[in-house]
């Protein structure tokens, strides 16, 4: 009996642990590509670009993530719009994720010399191209190891989305607990799942840092 | 009218004045050098020209182009006034060719095979045909600095601007850049260089032009003004550099 519900748990667990994998990669590349967007905007030099931008990131940095998960699945309801805790949770974890990305890619981009602005500019290159042709490609390199660090905390942070009721890994995780009552083996369970998404990408954002920090 | 006409500029960072009041004329052909000590406002008058420094009232022409307008006329003025820096500046993630490459593809759209070409022609002539594929961490500081020259050599530059463009360099290696430059005024290109280089300045250029406090304190050709400096600031000056 009790060899059964260890099974029946696993594999419950396990189904669960791909809506945990797909909310992880619709923030990370939504969040990506609107972070990027951010970037460009964020080093603009463009003062009523920059502004807002910094606002964004403020709030999303500034505030709890269960908050901005409560703000997109209860605050959108009152203005007559349905939410899905699917999409509420995919979009706040988009732009939580955005918010951050942003800000760890600004840091890497103003640590590129001064000078490469400088001659770029004097080859009469616009902002756009100074940033695709010399700054990001530079950029990218220690972006690498940093972005992947990251992308562990946005698969912790879709946990939170269980509260809305989306029902991904930590969700199921009490839905079991509450049908079997076995709390301990359950968590467990789920520790060690989100364990194992977890470790593989901070191993490997370790292994990049040391293998980038090597200058050409 | 002149290549590059300087009337009266001025500029301060806060209280600071560094530049009170700029007046020069380069015509096309000139080789002007700009000497004086650090801290005069020579270097800031060569970053204003191609629009790396604001200033705050006065004019600048560059090929007839008004410096400090609005964006578009930047990018514009940028494709014929060409700048060297002291710390070379080479993008480190492109090989030497594609340094020079870059900006004629992407701000002039030549078709990359004929940007190679161009590259090959600008190499050569800065003596480095044999290392059009080496990154700059595996060129030497003349090398760099050359590839520098090509590299802005590359958009068929009316002016080209030279600030200290020898002093991060050893010793041994400041020669072959200045043969570089030598070179180009020999062929008539319009240099203005801010420069340390005292016999460069003065067996190349055709005018010299001395700065003290943010001011054209002495100027004329160089072989009489370094024979018979007029006034004392410029008297010291050379006497300090010996």
């Amino acid at each position: 009996m009790s060899d059964f519900s260890f099974w029946i748990i696993l594999k419950n667990l396990i189904w669960a642990t791909q809506w945990t994998v797909y909310l992880s990669l619709i923030a990370f590349v939504g969040g990506g590509i609107v972070g990027l967007i951010l970037l460009f905007l964020r080093t603009s030099q463009v003062k009523w670009l920059e502004v807002p931008t910094k606002l964004y990131i403020e709030f999303f940095q500034g505030t709890p993530l269960l908050m901005q998960l409560f703000l997109f699945f209860f605050g959108v309801a009152l203005f007559g719009i349905e939410v899905s805790p699917w999409m509420a949770a995919g979009l706040a974890l988009t732009l939580w994720t955005s918010a951050f990305l942003t800000e760890i890619w600004r840091g890497c981009v103003e640590a590129i010399p001064k000078g490469q602005w400088e001659a770029s500019g004097s080859l009469a290159m616009s902002y756009i191209e100074q940033m695709r042709y010399v700054i990001l490609p530079q950029a990218m390199r220690i972006a690498i190891a940093p972005t992947v660090g990251f992308s562990v905390q946005v698969i912790k942070g879709t946990a939170l989305a269980s509260i809305i009721g989306f029902v991904e890994l930590t969700k199921a995780g009490t839905m079991l607990n509450n049908a079997t009552f076995r709390p301990f083996l359950v968590y467990a369970l789920v520790a060690l799942i989100y364990f194992c998404l977890c470790f593989p990408l901070s191993w490997f954002a370790k292994r990049l840092e040391g293998k980038l920090n090597v200058a050409r | 009218m002149s290549l590059v006409s300087i009337r009266d500029v001025r500029k301060s960072y806060g209280d600071v004045e560094v530049l009170k009041g700029v007046s020069l004329e380069v015509e096309k052909g000139d080789v002007v050098a700009i000497i004086g000590r650090s801290g005069s406002g020579k270097s800031t008058l060569l970053r204003c020209i191609n629009g790396l420094e604001t200033y705050q009232s006065g004019a600048i022409l560059a090929d007839g182009i008004e410096v400090g307008g609005e964006h578009a006329n930047l990018r514009e003025l940028r494709r014929h006034v060409g700048m060297v820096f002291q710390q070379f500046n080479l993008f480190p993630h492109l090989t030497a060719a594609e340094n020079v490459m870059l900006a004629p593809t992407v701000v002039n759209k030549t078709p990359k095979k004929e940007a190679r070409a161009i590259a090959a022609e600008v190499l050569a002539k800065v003596g480095l045909s044999e290392k059009m594929d080496a990154y700059p961490s595996q060129l030497s500081g003349g090398q760099q600095q050359r590839v520098a020259i090509a590299r802005s050599l590359a958009m068929r530059p009316k002016v080209l601007l030279c600030d200290e463009i020898t002093s991060a360099l050893d010793p041994e290696l400041v020669n072959e850049v200045l043969r570089v430059v030598e070179q180009l005024a020999k062929e008539g290109m319009t240099l203005i260089l801010v420069t340390h280089e005292m016999r460069f300045a003065r067996d190349v250029g055709t005018h010299l032009v001395f700065m003290h406090h943010g001011k054209v304190h002495e100027s004329g050709a160089p072989k009489a003004v370094f024979a018979a400096p007029q006034t004392p600031e410029l008297q010291q000056f050379v006497s300090g550099i010996g």
